[in-house]
């Protein structure tokens, strides 16, 4: 292609290469940052605001801060600069809320556990039938050592779980506990009953119009009234069941999405053969619309990961609920700054590491399964 | 029509079976919640149904458009909060829109620089608990700014501080139009428009965090017109802001109306995270009537009902407007 297109049997006259793209620095310069006057203006006045924050954020958060978890010296900087002193001193509150100080390994262990099966079976080809199953004892593991009384572990009452293993049982609760709820309500709204249409799309419209709040007020205060009396559960097993209530709602939709996506022959052509309909959609349906949902079921979990910390209204020391507790602590309140960036950076990497892999799997799907 | 024959070999049949289950299930399960929820009631001494909303609510509301005294109804109570709710909302909804056209578009820009700044607003505000930023932006309001008596100038007679933000407020004085401009005394400022620190932290909060979501909508929406069309447009010799103005963003507001419509939905519910921060929206007052007289399951259906009845009514005027945008076909 490098030879004149004019010079091309049969090609058009006078027609010509386009221009090479432009090379060096100053170039790309031009381009990227001085294309057009309103692009040189706000480049400039870009690089002049960044010019004054950056270095103060650098010198604030960095440079000038007290790392170590010292009184006196976060006191005497007076704002100037942070104090990851508070972090240093609490961090042990901040992460395990009011778990038992000398039990704090057994939680530490759990999710360390938790997130190496996540990074184990992250990616696509470690998908097989027998990891499903290796999932269930890392899950009774990790609330076995949350929960003792076995194995010689002393016995901790839910109440006492916090900080970031909370926030990850919690979500790994409220998950597991949608998915199938999910998947019945978003078979029943596509169903050909109308009672069990009706039902399920007035479940998740309602569920969907009304903010987790409300369903988190229901689980704390109405459960405890609805319950027969004499049957109690505590408040992490209701907000969990709550909040599985709430999520299932966005879960049908997820799975709807992957059930609409499919051609309406697959069910038609499955029904010819015969198969009865729970068996269409067991072994026709289900497995390649759960498939093409694996992207937004991703970002779903996202999604329940970062409303866990709604529970902290409802009086859950979760990540956000154990920070708050953390800055009860009057000589350390006025550090809140420090806490806050802290952990929103905890929350943020999570989040952000699991948007990513919604995204690169969005894209790489296609290469170990087939979609 | 076929008249329906109840045989289990039949799909109808089945069918007819298992939604009479299904009512039955729904029934019983309906009945034993009744029944424990009544018998519950009776024993912690609670009363039920919605006659306390003509009582006294006994409790102070901070701010509000709708004027109240402790002495008041709890119904009145409700109607202050709900009077919060829908201000933060709208007003929420009124920035944020621009802002996350702006931050949209400038995921989109050539400019290296702009790019880099909207990617980074818009991965950070989506990736952190909207709980945590509506804390931090408080406690930012309420602990780091200077006290109400030493004001910070943001402009001529607009001040803030500890106490919030004073605003001049146009009023009527004697027949014709005033602007009433907030003073500062030694106690703080007084007069004109009052804005309380819990209602700042929370509008901006909700604006920041709904225009990183507004912004990726207003994206993928800009980069679902073909790519055709703007080339075409360029061929034209149309610069490239009336490309955008004149064919990009009237082809996209078709795709982006829908999902922008339920981020206003959202910002409505993540009104309610009022409750974290003490500004008294219509959940905080439900809260605080629960906590009076434990009446749970008619606070939770008002503000249900408040809810879906926001939602029904933002739905139906966006279908007006998603209608008149939609594309005209012959």
């Amino acid at each position: 292609m490098s030879a004149p297109a004019s010079d091309r049997p049969g090609g058009p006259a006078g027609e010509r290469e386009p221009p090479p793209p432009r090379r060096g620095i100053v170039a790309r310069l031009r381009q990227n940052l001085f294309a057009t006057v309103p692009s040189a203006v706000a480049t400039i006045l870009l690089v002049a605001g960044l010019a004054w924050f950056l270095p103060r954020a650098v010198r604030w958060l960095f440079l000038d801060a007290v790392y170590a978890a010292d009184y006196p010296a976060c006191r005497a900087l007076d704002y100037r600069a942070a104090c990851w002193g508070f972090v240093a001193e609490k961090h042990r509150v901040i992460l395990f809320g009011r778990y038992p100080y000398a039990e704090q390994w057994r939680p530490l262990v759990a999710t360390g556990l938790f997130l190496l099966a996540l990074a184990l079976t992250a990616h696509p080809r470690a998908w097989r039938r027998w990891v499903a199953a290796a999932w269930f004892p890392v899950a009774v593991i990790f609330l076995l050592l949350l929960r003792g009384g076995v194995a010689g572990l002393a016995p901790v009452d839910p109440s006492a779980w916090g900080g970031l293993p909370l926030t990850i049982a919690l979500t790994a609760l409220v998950v597991a506990g949608s998915i199938p709820l999910g998947v019945v309500l978003a078979l029943g709204r596509r169903s050909r009953m109308p009672l069990v249409r009706g039902v399920s799309t007035l479940y998740i419209e309602l569920v969907r119009g009304v903010p987790l709040i409300t369903v988190l007020f229901v689980a704390s205060f109405l459960f405890p009234l609805l319950l027969p009396q004499g049957l109690r559960l505590d408040a992490l097993a209701r907000v969990a069941l709550g909040m599985t209530f709430f999520q299932a709602a966005y879960m049908a939709e997820v799975v709807r999405g992957g059930l609409q996506a499919l051609p309406r022959g697959q069910g038609e052509a499955a029904e010819a053969l015969g198969l009865s309909w729970w068996k269409v959609q067991q072994r026709v349906i289900l497995p390649q619309a759960l498939v093409l949902v694996i992207p937004s079921f991703v970002n779903s979990v996202l999604s329940t990961f970062l409303d866990t910390s709604l529970v902290t209204v409802v009086s859950l020391y979760d990540l956000t609920g154990a920070l708050r507790l953390a800055l009860g602590d009057p000589q350390w309140r006025n550090f809140f700054l420090e806490g806050y960036l802290f952990v929103g950076a905890v929350y943020f990497a999570f989040s952000f590491a699991m948007s990513r892999y919604s995204r690169w799997l969005e894209r790489h799907l296609g290469r170990w399964v087939r979609v | 029509m076929n008249p329906v024959r109840f045989s289990w070999s039949s799909r109808s049949g089945r069918a007819l079976v298992f939604q009479a289950a299904l009512l039955i299930v729904l029934v019983v399960a309906g009945w034993a919640l009744w029944r424990n929820t009544a018998h519950n009631l009776a024993a912690r001494g609670i009363r039920s149904g919605f006659a306390f909303l003509d009582q006294r609510a006994g409790f102070d509301i901070g701010e509000g458009v709708v004027p109240y005294t402790p002495d008041d109804t709890f119904l009145r109570a409700f109607a202050a909060g709900i009077a919060n709710t829908l201000r933060v909302s709208l007003l929420g909804i009124l920035l944020a829109t621009p802002l996350g056209l702006v931050v949209g578009l400038g995921r989109l820009s050539r400019n290296v620089l702009v790019r880099t700044l909207a990617t980074v607003w818009v991965e950070v505000l989506r990736n952190v608990p909207l709980v945590i930023q509506l804390f931090a932006w408080y406690l930012v309001l309420t602990q780091l700014l200077p006290d109400p008596a030493s004001p910070l100038v943001l402009a001529p007679h607009v001040y803030l501080s500890k106490g919030g933000l004073q605003l001049p407020m146009p009023v009527l004085a004697g027949g014709h139009l005033a602007l009433e401009r907030p003073e500062v005394t030694a106690f703080g400022v007084s007069g004109g428009l009052s804005l309380t620190p819990e209602f700042l932290a929370l509008l901006f909060g909700l604006v920041t965090a709904t225009s990183a979501s507004i912004a990726e909508i207003v994206r993928s929406g800009v980069l679902a017109v073909p790519r055709g069309q703007t080339e075409a447009a360029a061929a034209l010799g149309l610069p490239h802001r009336r490309v955008i103005r004149r064919v990009v963003l009237p082809q996209a507001l078709r795709i982006i109306v829908p999902p922008l419509t339920s981020q206003f939905l959202n910002l409505t519910k993540n009104s309610s995270l009022a409750v974290a921060i003490g500004f008294p929206d219509v959940v905080s007052i439900a809260n605080t009537a629960i906590n009076q007289n434990g009446q749970a399951l008619e606070c939770i259906l008002l503000i249900m009902s408040v809810y879906l009845t926001i939602n029904l009514l933002t739905a139906a005027a966006m279908n007006v407007y998603n209608r008149r945008v939609a594309l005209v076909e012959r």
